[in-house]
């Protein structure tokens, strides 16, 4: 153990530990600003620095390790001067536009501002003379350079979380820029619009593109049948926007509030993932057959997932040879968008061209996914706008909702029944574990083999998860799999997907089936989940999405009485000709730059 | 033009395929080819499994490593102080004259391109110039007309 004094306190911790941590055991704070709990230590906003005795120099906390005898000082005069002029060159580079910025009183720069650097300052600005670009090319995001101050989170974001480093520092000195490859626009580049940099930056440099008004718009306008749904990892976290601690479930004031707020029909997303499982399930059986009874050499497996846009993305760019494993599922959002506009416009007797279709999501690559032109299989845009559960927090806010006393209420029905399989789609293995649920049970008529229904092996933060299920007992139609041991694999975040693929690109993949999701943790980690972020915050979701499972009276996909009436009265069968005009969808090749 | 692909090869073979062979295997281009196409850098990112805006990122960094249109000779002029003191103003006009470029600009040509560069070491025999690799000290406008001439007779 090592022995140190901060402000004269004493305590002992790790060799390795920082300043900055040893500091947190003794609750002194110390003002970070590059740091992040999920990114590897960077050092250079500076914004941490302390006073040691005896050294020449103030120290960055956060990257100094401690040593034996230390003396440090948190918030001496020295130290306090130094912060406060660091804060105000930060702000000479930063378009301090804060009443009109999207971040106002969420930018973690503004609130170092409100604490070190009010008053004049004696440093110039300089964000006139800088040349900052503006990309709105993204149909998600916004890159405002003119608000970057460099301490490069996004960058290690993209590197150490996603393998992607579409974005890199580039240039130098005072001329240099976040940027991408040769400073193409966002949309044409590697980025799969994740929005783990967005959910990471500090300030209003990287935002959601925001559809609000539009919303707005559609629900004043008497002529338009507003429909939204809501996916399963908004319910365990809107709440944090609305001051709730993470983790708390608030899925029945959600239900009231969108009604309150004008919306038409309050559907779930949870329907479409159960439906999801039906075709996923039954597509996955179907190259099973071929492969193992028929032989067929063009059918390819193993079958991914295909429910996180920002990892088909990442496929399509970074292993495209591979797209034909990708399962030909929309997600759930994008085949609720096609029956929303379709089954659901019957069932209702409404004019598809009359109904707007508005999808709340954990997650911004949605906004990206709805606008892709392949997602027009009703004959219309399929889902008009999609907002994050950040953005719905602010038109709660805007409406002057009471969130916390609002009397809970339930989904309307014909699209909007759900089950704890739906439910824990959220989660990283959620969807691996739903398939398994219904898939067993269709090849064997029995209950996947675990202790209510909770298959524990593909839960978990781990970043790559294996699995392997013995099949025994199946009935007449599937005695080809008797015996056969389906060997499954879960990964989230995409570095731990690109472990994965490694695999599979070496030959050396052992999996029949893989889900991959996007976002650290699954979609309750989504990129357009309320900020901030960390393990701690994403752990404490995921315990309430499973919470949320045990709690529902249906678990399993294939029971959802309104995904037995969908097939009942529209779609025919799992993988019929209907399913895979509305529900199904194809991929493109992409360059990897 | 040349073949960027096999040249990449052939510099990631002889430097490695590690992070650290970066620069080494931009500065083996350049060498050859004067800057780095954004082909060039694709197929190093591609080459060393690395991301294209990381090996941009790289280059842009380093002035000697440039990323955009380059004349076969490359005329840096030095634009610190004692060079400015001691007549780069002149200098400057002769070139511009000469090439009927502006600096920052490359001829239509590709033979040459005019840009400013930071001190370059020569200040004990200002106004310097740097082309290619090559550097021309106490420049008068009359010398630095021969010189020019000399590498326009040599294309």
């Amino acid at each position: 153990m090592i022995n140190l004094n901060i402000n004269n306190q004493r305590i002992s911790v790790q060799p390795g530990t920082t300043v900055l941590d040893a500091a947190k055991k003794l609750k002194i704070n110390i003002p970070t600003l590059c740091n992040h709990p999920d990114l590897c230590v960077a050092g250079n906003c500076r914004v941490c620095v302390v006073e040691q005795t005896g050294a020449k120099t103030l120290i960055a906390a956060c990257s100094m390790p401690v040593s034996e005898g230390m003396d440090i000082h948190t918030n001496t005069l020295k130290v306090r001067n130094a912060r406060k002029h660091i804060v105000e060159l930060l702000l000479s580079e930063h378009r301090s536009d804060c009443t009109k910025c999207y971040k106002n009183q969420k930018c973690e720069l503004q609130a170092l501002a409100n604490e070190f650097a009010f008053g004049d300052t004696i440093f110039l600005d300089l964000v006139e003379d800088h040349h900052y670009s503006i990309d709105r090319s993204s149909p998600s995001f916004i890159k405002d350079d003119s608000k970057c101050i460099h301490c490069q989170r996004c960058v290690r974001t993209c590197t150490q979380l996603q393998y992607i480093s579409a974005i890199a520092v580039a240039n130098k000195g005072a001329h240099q820029k976040i940027s991408s490859f040769h400073d193409r626009p966002m949309s044409h580049v590697v980025c799969t619009n994740c929005g783990q940099c967005v959910n990471r930056c500090p300030t209003g440099a990287l935002v959601e593109k925001t559809y609000i008004d539009q919303v707005w718009d559609a629900i004043y306008d008497p002529a338009k049948h507003v429909v939204v749904q809501t996916a399963p990892a908004v319910r365990v976290a809107l709440g944090e926007d609305l001051g709730y601690d993470p983790g708390e479930r608030v899925t029945g004031k959600l239900v009231t509030a969108l009604r309150q707020l004008g919306f038409d029909s309050i559907l779930d997303t949870d329907f479409a993932a159960d439906l999801t499982i039906m075709e996923e399930g039954t597509e996955l059986l179907t190259r099973l057959k071929k492969v193992l009874v028929d032989g067929d050499k063009t059918t390819s497996i193993p079958m991914f997932t295909s429910c996180s846009p920002g990892w088909v993305k990442f496929i399509e760019h970074k292993y495209p040879e591979f797209l034909p494993n990708l399962s030909t599922c929309k997600s759930p959002q994008q085949m609720f968008g096609a029956l929303a506009k379709t089954y659901f416009a019957q069932k209702m007797k409404l004019d598809p061209s009359k109904i707007v279709s508005v999808s709340i999501m954990p997650c911004i690559a949605k906004k990206y996914e709805a606008d892709r032109p392949e997602m027009r299989s009703s004959g219309f845009k399929d889902i008009d706008y999609v907002l994050t559960t950040r953005e719905l927090a602010v038109m709660i806010k805007q409406a002057g909702l009471d969130f916390r006393n609002l009397e809970p209420s339930n989904y309307d029905s014909v699209m909007g029944d759900s089950t704890g399989a739906g439910v824990i789609f959220g989660a990283t293995g959620g969807v691996m574990e739903a398939a398994l649920r219904t898939a067993y049970e269709i090849v064997t008529g029995r209950e996947v083999p675990f202790k209510n229904l909770n298959i524990t092996p593909v839960r978990g933060m781990e970043g790559v998860k294996e699995a392997t299920v013995k099949i025994e007992g199946c009935t007449a139609d599937w005695k080809f799999l008797e015996g056969a041991e389906l060997k499954v694999a879960i990964a989230h975040g995409l570095v731990n997907a690109n472990k994965i693929m490694k695999l599979v690109r070496q030959g050396k993949s052992p999996y029949h089936f893989v889900e991959i999701m996007a976002c650290p943790g699954g979609c309750i980690g989504g990129g357009g989940q309320p900020i901030p972020t960390s393990m701690e915050i994403r752990k404490n979701r995921m315990k309430a999405i499973y919470s949320e499972d045990e709690h529902m009276v249906l678990r399993k996909s294939h029971e959802n009485p309104d995904v037995i009436a969908i097939y009942k009265d529209f779609l025919g069968k799992p993988n019929s000709h209907v399913s895979h005009e509305l529900l199904h969808t194809h991929y493109t090749e992409r360059d990897n730059y | 033009m040349y073949n960027v692909g096999n040249l990449v090869k052939e510099l990631s073979e002889k430097h490695g395929r590690e992070r650290e062979s970066l620069m080494p295997i931009l500065q083996g281009i350049v060498e050859k080819h004067n800057y780095l196409t954004d082909e060039a850098m694709v197929e190093v990112a591609r080459e060393l499994d690395i991301s294209a805006a990381e090996v941009y990122g790289t280059a842009s960094f380093y002035t000697f490593l440039d990323t955009d249109v380059r004349g076969k000779y490359i005329i840096r002029i030095c634009k610190t102080i004692t060079c400015s003191m001691k007549g780069k103003g002149e200098i400057i006009q002769t070139l511009e004259d000469m090439l009927k470029i502006k600096v920052g600009e490359t001829t239509s040509d590709r033979q040459f391109s005019l840009i400013e560069t930071n001190c370059i070491g020569w200040c004990h025999k200002a106004p310097a110039i740097l082309i290619n690799e090559i550097p021309y000290t106490e420049l008068t406008p009359e010398k630095t007309v021969e010189i020019i001439k000399g590498y326009m007779q040599k294309r």
